[in-house]
């Protein structure tokens, strides 16, 4: 075919790939691609992000300042603390919520209708409702506590209980999420194969274990991802609860970095902060698909060739 | 217990175990509605009738706190400027990410696979590593206080997902109806405007209600781009509000209850292409 087809028909093919891709080519350039070789150049300059490029080259210093900070230390010490409780609380409660969700019980339409919609509303909203909720004076949680005998917490106020706290905020926002990945992914394995394990006289708990459990592996493997790309990537929530504080205890990276970036005016440093993002981003997407999804990969590419 | 065994069906159980599970869900759904009740109700009561009454009903019910807000100009101002965001976004993205996901799953060319996978990698980059660069080039190219300042960039980093879910959808859409296409005279881009996109709107529907709520909530990008509040989408609006009105708590949650409404009802009437769209992009992602 491709020798029987005219030079005239083939260039006209070209011409349309490159009309058709230019679009999308110019805005992820453009806005995605350069930005981050921006980071990239701007993170070896002390600059204060003036007019104009940068001048004052610096090398790798800002790199080291950051290896020596202990805010940002610190940031890396939160940013493993928040996918491990991501990880140990609220992914397996999602999970749990999903399998019952997936069994027949009444209203299970409207649990699942209420449980997602929290991800819909935004960051925004709902950091400045849980500020309200988790008020040290006169917040809901605390008059609740109070009905168990528990003394009011400070919450968002504390060092000691801000991380806590915005998991709770982090839990309920995003928990639905992975719930309906998981009801999606429950409701994709045959039923024939359940109900063999049931024949062969494996009780609901087996059953869960030995065969639901591993079969939604891709789907578990996919939420893990999502929470500790999201995790490493967390602003909104932190930003508009506590800025970062109570003495930076609650920042995270990307806090941090906007707080240099954006008031502090050391550009080159927070670049730097970016930068680092970047690589953790990258390097945990390149190992987790090379060696956690790999097998899953070839698997959706099968079924997408069946259905071709 | 070994007699009864295979008798028990999974979904059934004895009515005590099914009596223990509902109380989970009954106990996680209280967790889930709770703070939203109390966001509804406390809207109805004074600041001072809050503190001192913080779990009941209002009493009395004060609507003054919705009814300010309702008749206040800022808000419908920044519903406005979030809705046309919103729409302007989700035209670019789409129209610019079905153009690129037509060539990805419709042509064979060298260095096919290697875009498609950058492009897809973008998948991993949100806002929080550009953001800081992004700024110095939107401010270069004078898009602060613009519109197209986030319109634009929002667009960008949208179009990772929606190439993905997009690509996947035009690639089982069979050869033969193309082939049928082009022998009756179609061009290119005749076959992709009049027969590919009618025959996607499905999925055309399910990447369009993601780009509307990716774009509806985003907070940072706004932030960073927008200093003149006539044109502060919600978000911020929701975070400026909270700042001014700090000790009018009730006042505050009134504000976040109006705020919540559009982006509920949006889910009321899109849920099943926003699920489908959110569980598609994550098992293909």
């Amino acid at each position: 075919m491709k020798t029987t087809r005219p030079r005239s028909h083939r260039l006209r093919g070209f011409t349309t790939i490159l009309l058709f891709l230019l679009p999308a080519l110019v805005l992820f350039f453009g806005l995605v691609v350069a930005p981050i070789l921006l980071a990239f150049y701007a993170s070896v300059f002390k600059w204060n992000g003036m007019r104009g490029l940068p001048t004052d080259f610096v090398g790798l210093a800002n790199f080291t300042r950051l290896l020596a900070d202990e805010v940002f230390l610190g940031d890396l010490w939160r940013g493993v603390l928040l996918i491990i409780l991501s990880l140990v609380v609220q992914l397996p409660l999602s999970l749990g919520i999903a399998m019952l969700l997936n069994q027949r019980i009444h209203g299970r339409a409207f649990f699942r209708l209420l449980f997602f919609a929290p991800y819909m509303l935004s960051e925004a909203i709902t950091a400045v409702l849980f500020m309200m909720i988790l008020s040290p004076t006169d917040g809901l949680a605390n008059v609740v506590l109070g009905w168990f005998g528990v003394d009011p917490l400070d919450w968002f106020a504390d060092p000691s209980s801000v991380m806590m706290s915005v998991f709770i905020v982090m839990t309920w926002k995003y928990f639905g999420f992975h719930m309906i990945l998981y009801i999606a992914g429950r409701q994709g394995i045959p039923r024939e194969l359940t109900e063999a394990a049931q024949i062969d006289g494996a009780t609901g708990w087996k059953v869960f274990r030995y065969v639901t459990l591993p079969l939604l592996g891709p789907t578990i493997r996919i939420s893990v991802f999502l929470s500790v790309i999201g995790a490493i990537q967390l602003f909104d929530l932190v930003w508009i609860i506590t800025g970062g504080g109570p003495s930076h205890s609650s920042e995270t990276m990307a806090v941090t970095m906007f707080q240099f970036g954006f008031k502090r005016f050391q550009v080159g440093y927070a670049s730097a902060i970016s930068v680092v993002m970047f690589f953790i981003s990258l390097v945990f997407a390149l190992f987790y698909q090379r060696y956690v999804m790999r097998r899953d990969l070839q698997g959706a590419s099968t079924v997408l060739r069946e259905q071709r | 217990m070994s007699t009864s065994r295979h008798k028990q069906s999974p979904t059934s159980g004895g009515p005590l175990r099914s009596l223990s599970l509902h109380t989970i869900v009954v106990i996680t759904a209280l967790f889930v509605a709770v703070p939203l009740v109390y966001a509804v109700l406390g809207g109805f009561k004074t600041t001072r009738q809050l503190s001192s009454n913080p779990i009941g009903l209002p009493d009395p019910w004060m609507p003054e706190n919705y009814g300010g807000i309702l008749a206040s100009g800022p808000f419908w101002r920044m519903l406005w400027n979030s809705t046309y965001i919103a729409v302007l976004t989700t035209l670019v993205v789409v129209a610019v990410s079905a153009l690129a996901a037509f060539v990805f799953a419709r042509f064979a060319f060298r260095g096919r696979e290697a875009l498609f996978t950058m492009f897809a990698a973008g998948l991993m980059f949100p806002f929080a590593v550009a953001i800081l660069p992004l700024f110095v080039l939107l401010r270069m190219f004078g898009l602060l206080d613009n519109p197209l300042g986030v319109i634009l960039p929002q667009a960008a980093f949208g179009m990772p997902m929606t190439i993905i879910i997009l690509r996947g959808f035009f690639r089982a859409i069979p050869g033969e109806i193309e082939e049928a296409a082009i022998l009756d005279g179609c061009t290119p881009f005749g076959f992709f405007w009049r027969i590919l996109l009618p025959m996607a709107r499905p999925a055309i529907a399910t990447v369009s209600v993601l780009a509307v709520v990716n774009s509806w909530n985003q907070f940072m990008l706004p932030l960073v781009v927008f200093s003149d509040d006539g044109l502060f989408t919600i978000p911020l609006g929701v975070q400026q509000f909270q700042g001014q009105y700090a000790t009018d708590v009730a006042r505050v949650m009134a504000y976040i209850v109006v705020a919540m409404l559009p982006a509920l009802g949006f889910y009321a009437v899109a849920e099943r292409q926003l699920v489908s769209g959110l569980t598609a992009g994550a098992v293909k992602g």
